[in-house]
């Protein structure tokens, strides 16, 4: 018995003593292993006899479990220390920077931003996107919209022209998106309900004036539409493109050759420390100019402007771009100077909609 | 236009304050451009008389004054001025007071030691005048205390509109009045001048070789007149408005332009010789006009002319031969009318702008030019003595047949304003319409300054602008259609706007460059047509419609890189013109990537070595672009080399087929660098989007049916080894081809030249994954596979297995 109880102490001792798998290996080889001290002691049950085995058997058996049971705990220290060491020694500096993430370099245009605003806003109100080409005839530009020829009215557009072709027919530079009012009454019939935004040019350049430029122009033919619906279409939009709950809006008479009456319109604003606030204030800024159609351009579309009528308006894509996000000058929109972009560009994914808001 | 209150009524009888007639003004579509009111600005400066004036003990330059200011206890002002002296009087301003000419509010100051309580003030100090040599000198009766500006007329506070071209009418004073009092400001006075009764006939007679041109020209001689300055009333309305004072004569003609929007000339009847002819000009003919220049004409420009040649420029400026001068004794007076057109571009022609030209140019009342002559006789007249002879008038005052048959419910039709008629006629009145007629249609005669009333919707903006826009109520514009609005954006608008998206995504930054760029780099890039020259170009760097976006990003990534900022990564997607009509303008995306600016990072890394950018990078981002496009890769060609403006070897040409190449991207050509002044390394691409196929159309919107396969998909390896101008994309396509059914993917994942290569060789790897269907493949099925695939890429390619 004394040997069994010795041979437990003892190989309970080496388990414990074991440093690392290998040695603990060995232990088990030792004791375990085909010639091991235990795996002897169970090889000589089978020449017991049955009462000799009833009471060693178990005893045998018992110290075979205990050992294997303290292999197999050691087995898991044994790990357990290993890995603690392995992690241990397993460090990264984590304050090192990753490259920054494309989606967090790039940037979308203010322009292009605010073009999706604004057809996002239009498109709720039903309007549809119209657009035409940045060379246009004389005639789409200026007669068709009630230009005559030698009007003063066509030396207030500064026009960039190109070379006369072989019938002496000079084509222009859109001087403004109107042309595409004239596109779009000849080819679809009334109701017609489009925003055009787009590149125009004037032959001009110094502080607020670039000789590119943007505009959106807006028209409404059906056999309704007057002012009163055009000063509520004018308000909801600034309401929801500027993202405040009131405006206050003043339409001024003014004079337009392609729409007759023909108004200015300013919005009230406030200038505290620089920043327009709309909705408050007592300044005034001039932002959009509109009016009913001229029946002249109606006729001239082959339309009748005792049956049919409604009203268009225009404003500069850059100049509101500038009014809500608070670009001081139109110059660099046009400079792609990065520094100007990463400040007032747009993430790229910083969608406008209706529905999670025009910004974010 | 500019003009003075008191000068405005003169024509209105009004009692509004100056900010309810610049408020009004505004409302109804005369836009105050600006009011410049010396009174308020100048109310402190008050005339003041020098008690005395002694030298400064401490400095030589200062006198120490004191002054009386007509209230209080003289005040003590130490004064630098060296006019300043004892018993003068001068304008006084008190401490708190803003100095324009020196832009300070004033303090109380102590100079070298002795207390100043305010200042003695020059005109530059004042911003009225540039006399800064001393302090203003006022005359002895001046009366102590005046507010300055009163004293010195100076408080006649200067409006200015700025003026529609529609409206010629308000180019005068007078119209401007007219239409104040229909909005209810006032009553309008003076409407109608007397004629003048002359003695005999008019010595010079006048021939209008085209009636065209100069309908009608008025003529008058006024005799043994007395010219000299003209008084000061008028001479100070006339600087107040900007206008220099010459004499009598000549003002007389500026006051009644702005006055009455009447354009005059006058001639000094002694200079002019024998009688006058207004003709188109002769080619070659010259004249020396009033400004003192000498102008070149020809026959489109209509002149004034006499038996010594031309004597003014018809209905813009008058010669300097013929001009009226101090030495003036009898004078002949011109009001003639004049072809707007005709006006407008001999204007532009000259580049002569004066307050003819802009009256004439947009339509002067044709029934006041007899009246205006009248009016300006009387005026010479009465300010210069002389006798007026009869009229000569040529040609005649065209007939205005104009009559607009009006419903009055044409108002609230376009305006949605229910004007009652009554008011509407009785605005129309106001403005000098005549409405004929009674009930819902009536009859209107625009007044004939109005050239610019031609139909209904000009009346309905009469009655709208004068009963007020605002009194529009905002009115809902009902939908279209009751139901959930339908999408509105066009394939390439749609497209347009996911390409930036996409772009902006892979770190791109947009940027929005002139559509125009120079001859040279349009021609760098396949551009410079002629017939996309501007002929007026703003500058010649910007001359030529852009044929390519790359020009203008690869310009503007060197502009960045010269700031510091050299790892650029740019994109625009805007249009590009190959012709002049609509259907050679098409919309382009493009990038350029600079330094080492690539999509993975920017810049040098800890975790890998500074990488500069390849035309890989180019090929990754229009990859991408065409993917987020939703563009199916299947037809799409990559072939070797590209455009011009591309390396040759490094650059790779987008097609579905070669009939429809819709882009290139690559290593940015170094002739190109070289011309444009470009530093590399830069690669680029560009696609065209309206060259994209459009998606298939579709009967639903269902996906295709998913099928999973049960089995493993297992890969194998390959190195051949190949000649080095092999395209691994033809070993691709040929390993993709040796058994369709199987193989689903096949990369490359190694390629190798150099040491144990054959110098013209090169080994290329790949990695071929094949998706079992039916069963999973035994090896001897997986061996027969591979060596298909062998076989197909050696015959193909001329390839060899690496052994």
């Amino acid at each position: 018995m004394t040997d069994l109880n010795q041979l437990e102490r003892d190989l309970l001792s080496q388990v414990d003593a074991a440093g690392d798998e290998a040695a603990l290996e060995a232990v088990r080889v030792s004791a375990l292993g085909k010639k091991g001290s235990v795996s002897e002691l169970l090889k000589t049950l089978g020449a017991m006899t049955p009462e000799e085995r009833k009471e060693r058997g178990p005893l045998i058996n018992g110290l075979r479990d205990k050992v294997q049971g303290a292999i197999l705990a050691k087995k898991e220290t044994l790990a357990e220390a290993a890995l603690e060491a392995r992690l241990s020694a397993e460090r990264i500096d984590v304050t090192l920077p990753v490259p920054e993430a494309p989606e967090s370099r790039g940037r979308i245009h203010p322009i292009s931003q605010v073009i999706e605003e604004l057809t996002a806003i239009f498109a709720d109100m039903g309007f549809s996107v119209a657009e035409g080409p940045d060379i246009e005839t004389d005639y789409l530009n200026f007669t068709a919209l009630n230009f005559p020829e030698g009007h003063p009215a066509r030396e207030m557009h500064d026009t960039f022209f190109l070379a006369p072709d072989e019938k002496g027919e000079r084509k222009v530079l859109r001087t403004h998106t109107s042309p595409v009012q004239i596109r779009t009454m000849t080819s679809q019939k009334p109701p017609i309900r489009v925003i055009i935004p787009g590149r125009t040019y004037r032959h001009d350049s110094d502080q607020t004036h670039t000789p590119m430029f943007h505009q959106v122009e807006g028209l409404v033919i059906d056999r309704q539409a007057n002012i009163a619906h055009m000063k509520w279409i004018l308000e909801e939009f600034c309401k929801a493109f500027f993202e405040v709950d009131q405006v206050k809006m003043r339409f001024r008479p003014s004079f337009f050759p392609f729409t007759e009456p023909s108004a200015e319109v300013d919005i009230q604003c406030s200038r505290k420390g620089g920043e327009i606030r709309f909705g408050e204030g007592t300044d005034w800024l001039e932002i959009l100019g509109c009016g009913m159609v001229h029946p002249n351009v109606l006729r001239n579309c082959g339309l009748d402007p005792d049956e049919v009528q409604g009203f268009a308006w225009g404003m500069g894509i850059d100049r509101i771009a500038m009014l809500k996000y608070g670009m001081p000058d139109l110059r660099p929109f046009f400079e792609a100077d990065v520094r100007w972009l990463n400040h007032y560009g747009f993430r790229p994914l910083d969608i406008p909609s209706l529905v999670s808001g025009l910004t974010s | 236009m500019k003009f003075t209150l008191s000068w405005l009524k003169d024509h209105l009888d009004t009692s509004a304050s100056l900010d309810e007639i610049v408020e009004t003004l505004t409302r109804i579509g005369l836009e105050v451009e600006g009011v410049e009111d010396k009174a308020k600005a100048l109310a402190p400066y008050k005339v003041a008389y020098v008690i005395s004036a002694v030298q400064h003990p401490n400095a030589d330059r200062l006198r120490v004054c004191m002054v009386d200011t007509g209230e209080g206890d003289p005040i003590q002002v130490v004064c630098g001025a060296p006019n300043a002296r004892t018993g003068m009087k001068s304008v006084f301003a008190p401490p708190g007071t803003y100095i324009p000419g020196k832009n300070i509010t004033l303090g109380v100051g102590t100079i070298r030691g002795v207390e100043s309580k305010g200042m003695l003030c020059s005109g530059s100090e004042l911003g009225i005048s540039d006399d800064h040599d001393g302090i203003i000198d006022l005359p002895e009766d001046a009366p102590v205390g005046q507010p300055y500006a009163a004293y010195a007329g100076l408080d006649d506070p200067v409006i200015e509109i700025n003026l529609t071209p529609n409206r010629p009418d308000c180019t005068s004073i007078h119209g401007i009045a007219r239409d104040l009092a229909a909005a209810g400001l006032g009553t309008l006075k003076g409407d109608a001048v007397a004629p003048v009764q002359g003695r005999g006939a008019c010595p010079v007679s006048v021939t209008i070789e085209d009636e065209k041109l100069c309908p009608a020209f008025a003529l008058r001689l006024v005799r043994g007149v007395k010219n000299g300055p003209s008084p000061e009333w008028m001479q100070r309305r006339l600087l107040a408005i900007g206008l220099r004072p010459i004499n009598a004569l000549v003002d007389i003609t500026n006051y009644v332009t702005f006055d009455r929007g009447r354009p005059l000339h006058v001639f000094d009847f002694k200079k002019v010789k024998g009688n006058l002819t207004v003709r188109r000009a002769k080619e070659g003919e010259e004249v020396l006009a009033l400004d003192t220049r000498t102008y070149k004409l020809d026959p489109s420009i209509v002149v004034i002319a006499d038996d010594n040649g031309v004597e003014s420029i018809g209905g813009i400026m008058g010669g300097e031969h013929s001009g009226s001068d101090e030495t003036t004794t009898d004078v002949l007076i011109e009001s003639a009318l004049w072809d707007p057109l005709n006006i407008a571009q001999t204007g532009r022609k000259l580049g002569i702008i004066t307050d003819a030209r802009y009256r004439f140019e947009r339509g002067v009342d044709p029934a006041f030019t007899v009246p205006g002559l009248d009016l300006a006789t009387q005026m010479v007249v009465d300010l210069c003595g002389g006798e007026p002879t009869e009229a000569v008038i040529a040609g005649k005052v065209p007939e205005d047949k104009r009559v607009i048959e009006f419903p009055w419910s044409e108002v609230p039709r376009l305006s949605g304003l229910d004007v009652p008629p009554a008011e509407a006629e009785a605005t129309l009145k106001k403005l000098g319409f005549s409405v004929q007629g009674s009930g819902e249609r009536v009859s209107v005669t625009p007044p004939s300054w109005r050239p610019d009333v031609e139909g209904k919707a000009d009346l309905v903006e009469e009655v709208v602008r004068i009963a007020g826009l605002d009194r529009i109520e905002p009115k809902p514009l009902p939908r279209l259609e009751d139901a959930v609005a339908k999408p509105i954006l066009t394939l390439i608008q749609k497209r347009t706007r996911l390409a930036r998206r996409a772009l902006a995504v892979r770190g791109l930054v947009e940027a929005v460059t002139w559509s125009f760029i120079a001859k040279d780099e349009a021609e760098l890039f396949g551009g410079g047509d002629g017939r996309l020259a501007l002929a007026n170009p703003i500058a010649s760097e910007l001359s030529d419609m852009r044929p390519s976006l790359l020009p203008g990003l690869l310009k503007a990534a060197q502009r960045n890189a010269d700031r510091g900022f050299g790892d650029v990564a740019l994109f625009e997607v805007g249009q590009t013109f190959a012709s002049d009509e609509p259907e050679g303008q098409s919309i382009k995306a493009a990038a350029v990537r600079r330094g080492m600016a690539r999509a993975e990072g920017v810049g040098r890394h800890w975790d890998g070595g500074a990488q500069s950018v390849d035309a890989f990078d180019a090929k990754a981002d229009v990859l991408a672009l065409l993917a987020a496009l939703g563009i199916p890769s299947g037809g799409l060609q990559i072939v070797a080399g590209g455009p011009a403006w591309f390396h040759p070897g490094r650059s790779g040409t987008l097609q579905f087929g070669p009939k429809n190449v819709v882009g290139a991207f690559g290593e940015v050509h170094p002739k190109v660098l070289k011309a444009l002044d470009l530093k590399g390394p830069l690669v680029a691409f560009e696609l065209n989007l309206n060259a994209l196929p459009p998606p298939k159309a579709k009967p639903t919107k269902m996906k295709p049916k998913l099928t999973l396969p049960d089995f493993q998909p297992l890969t194998r390896d390959f190195a051949f080894v190949v000649g080095r101008d092999v395209a691994a994309g033809d070993i691709v396509k040929a390993a993709q081809g040796a058994e369709r059914g199987l193989i689903v993917g096949v990369d490359v994942f190694d390629v190798y030249e150099g040491a144990g290569i054959d110098p013209d060789k090169k080994s290329v790897a790949i990695a071929v994954t094949l998706q079992p269907t039916e069963k999973t493949l035994t090896d001897v099925e997986i061996e027969a596979v591979s060596a298909k695939i062998v076989g197909e890429v050696s015959k193909k390619t001329g390839a060899v297995l690496r052994g």
